[in-house]
C-alpha cells in the first residue's frame, strides 16, 4: 500500500539552514547536509530545500550544495526558490535534485510548467501554491506571500494539473506558522478535485495535526519545518503515532 | 570489477552513480558500446519518455548492444520498461528482453493518483538482487506506466492493481522503483546486484 509521506523542509541562505535547530551532535548545526542526513536516518520520506537568497552570485554556491546533498542522501529531494527559466531546472537536476518546486514564476509564466513537463517529465515538476483565505475566497500570492495575484486556488490548481505539473505543494498562508493544524477543508477539496498528489504545508504543531491532514485533509504528503528543526516532534515518534492511528507510513 | 552505467538521453543517471559511490564503488558513466560490452556489470537507469528514448537508443546502436549483453544487467524504472516488448507510452517497440507489454495506469477512483509516486511495499521477492529481509519493505516509485504481472515477475507491488515491481530473466534484472533513492533497502538491492557472481 502506498505510504503517506512526511517531508521536512529546510530554508537555506548562504549555504546554511536559516531556522535554528536545537539538535545536538551536529558538527555544524546549520549545515543543511548534516541536517538532511539526520532526517534521513530518522525516517523522513523526502526532503525539500528552499533557496531563500537566490541572488545571481549566490546561485553557484547553492548549486554546489545541491551536489553535496545528492552525494550524501539516499532519498528523493526537491529544490525550490530562484527558478526563473528552464536552464535553472536543468542546472538543478544535473546537480542531482529529483524535483524542482516552482512558485511565483508559474503564476507569471504558466507555460514554464508545460516546458518542464515536456523536457524533463511531469514527475520533476512540483507546483507550489501559496494562498490566503480572505473575503470568502482563497487568493493565490506570489513573491513569498507579498503580492496578491488574480488566481483563485482551486481553478489555478486545476490549470496547473492540466499544464502537466506532477504534484501540488499547497501552503495556507492563514495557517502557516500558527501551529493550529493544516487547512484540511481546502486540502480535501483539492485532493478530491485533482488527480495528482497533494503535499500539505503550513500549520503543523502537533502529531494530531499530521493525523488530521491525512484523514480529513486527504493529503498525500505533509510538509513541516520548525516542529522538526526545533525537535518538538521526532520523525520516528511521529511515524509510530501515525501507525497506531492506522495511517500507512513507511 | 568494472561497473558501467549506460549514458543516454535520460535523467537520473548521476543519482545511480552517487548511490554506488556511497557503497564504495566507482562506476563508469558512458554510452560507448565497446566499454559497455566489456564491463563486468551494467546498469541501465532512466527517467524519461519511452518513444523518444527508444529512438535515441536505436540511433546510437545501444538497442542491439543491450539485447546482446551476457553479464548481469540491472534496468531501473524507465530502463526496466524499455527492456520489455512494447510500451503504450508513445506506442513504441522496445528491447524485448522481457516478453511483456508496458501499460498505462488507469485510475478507478479519485484516490488513485497518477503518477504512482512515493513509497510502496515490495512482496513475493525472487532473484538474486533481493533477500528475504526485504519482503514487505518500502521502496520509492515514480511512474505512470507499469509492467503487468508475468512469468518474469520477481517482485510485486499493489497500486490500483498488482504489477511487476521487479523482473528477472537469465542475466537481466530490473526494478520499477528507484533503489538509488530507496534508503537502506535500496542500498541493499544495489549491493546484492554488485555481489552477483
Amino acid at each position: 500500500m502506498l505510504a503517506k509521506r512526511i517531508i521536512p523542509c529546510l530554508d537555506v541562505k548562504d549555504g546554511m539552514t536559516v531556522k535554528g535547530t536545537n539538535f545536538v551532535n551536529l558538527r555544524q548545526a546549520g549545515d543543511p547536509v548534516e541536517l538532511a542526513i539526520r532526517y534521513c536516518k530518522e525516517g523522513a520520506d523526502e526532503l525539500v530545500f528552499l533557496d531563500i537568497t537566490a541572488s545571481h552570485e549566490e546561485r553557484k554556491t547553492f548549486t554546489d550544495l545541491v551536489k553535496r546533498i545528492a552525494e550524501n542522501i539516499n532519498i528523493p529531494f526537491t529544490i525550490g526558490g530562484g527558478i526563473n527559466e528552464l536552464s535553472d531546472v536543468d542546472r538543478l537536476l544535473s546537480a542531482g535534485a529529483d524535483k524542482v518546486s516552482l512558485n511565483s514564476i508559474a503564476i507569471r509564466n504558466p507555460k514554464i510548467i508545460e516546458e518542464i513537463a515536456k523536457n524533463f517529465g511531469s514527475q520533476v515538476c512540483v507546483c507550489a501554491i501559496d494562498a490566503n483565505f480572505e473575503d470568502g475566497a482563497w487568493n493565490c500570492y506570489t513573491s513569498g506571500g507579498r503580492i496578491k495575484s488574480d488566481k483563485e486556488l482551486f481553478s489555478w490548481a486545476k490549470e496547473v494539473e492540466n499544464l502537466g505539473a506532477g504534484e501540488i505543494l499547497f501552503t495556507s498562508m492563514s495557517h502557516d506558522g500558527v501551529k493550529t493544524g493544516y487547512a484540511n477543508e481546502a486540502l480535501c477539496q483539492l485532493s478530491e478535485s485533482l488527480n495528482i498528489p497533494i503535499i500539505a504545508s503550513g500549520g503543523a504543531g502537533s502529531m494530531e495535526h499530521f493525523r488530521d491532514v491525512f484523514t480529513q485533509g486527504k493529503a498525500d504528503a505533509a510538509l513541516a519545518a520548525s516542529v522538526f528543526h526545533f525537535g518538538e516532534i521526532d520523525i520516528k515518534d511521529l511515524k509510530d503515532y501515525l501507525r497506531k492511528e492506522n495511517i500507512n507510513v513507511r | 570489477m568494472s561497473i558501467v552505467i549506460i549514458k543516454y538521453n535520460a535523467g537520473n543517471i548521476f543519482s545511480v552513480e552517487n548511490a554506488l559511490k556511497r557503497l564504495g564503488t566507482e562506476a563508469i558513466v558512458t554510452g560507448d558500446i565497446k566499454l559497455i560490452r566489456e564491463a563486468d556489470k551494467v546498469i541501465f537507469p532512466g527517467v524519461g519518455e519511452a518513444s523518444s528514448t527508444m529512438k535515441y537508443l536505436r540511433e546510437h546502436g545501444l538497442d542491439k548492444c543491450i539485447q546482446g549483453l551476457k553479464q548481469p544487467v540491472l534496468g531501473i524504472c524507465l530502463g526496466m520498461q524499455l527492456m520489455c516488448s512494447r510500451s503504450e507510452e508513445g506506442d513504441t517497440d522496445c528491447l524485448n528482453v522481457f516478453d511483456i507489454d508496458v501499460k498505462r495506469f488507469i485510475s478507478k477512483k479519485h484516490e488513485d493518483k497518477i503518477p504512482h509516486m512515493g513509497w510502496n511495499t515490495i512482496t513475493d521477492l525472487k532473484s538474486a538482487i533481493f533477500d528475504s529481509s526485504m519482503e514487505n519493505e518500502y521502496t520509492y516509485f515514480v511512474h505512470s506506466y507499469y509492467v503487468p504481472m508475468c512469468d518474469h515477475t520477481a517482485a510485486t507491488t499493489d497500486y490500483i492493481l498488482p504489477f511487476s515491481a521487479g523482473l528477472h530473466k537469465e542475466n537481466f534484472y530490473a526494478t520499477q522503483f528507484h533503489p538509488e533513492k530507496s534508503g537502506t533497502v535500496g542500498e541493499g538491492i544495489l549491493r546484492n546486484f554488485l555481489d552477483i557472481k
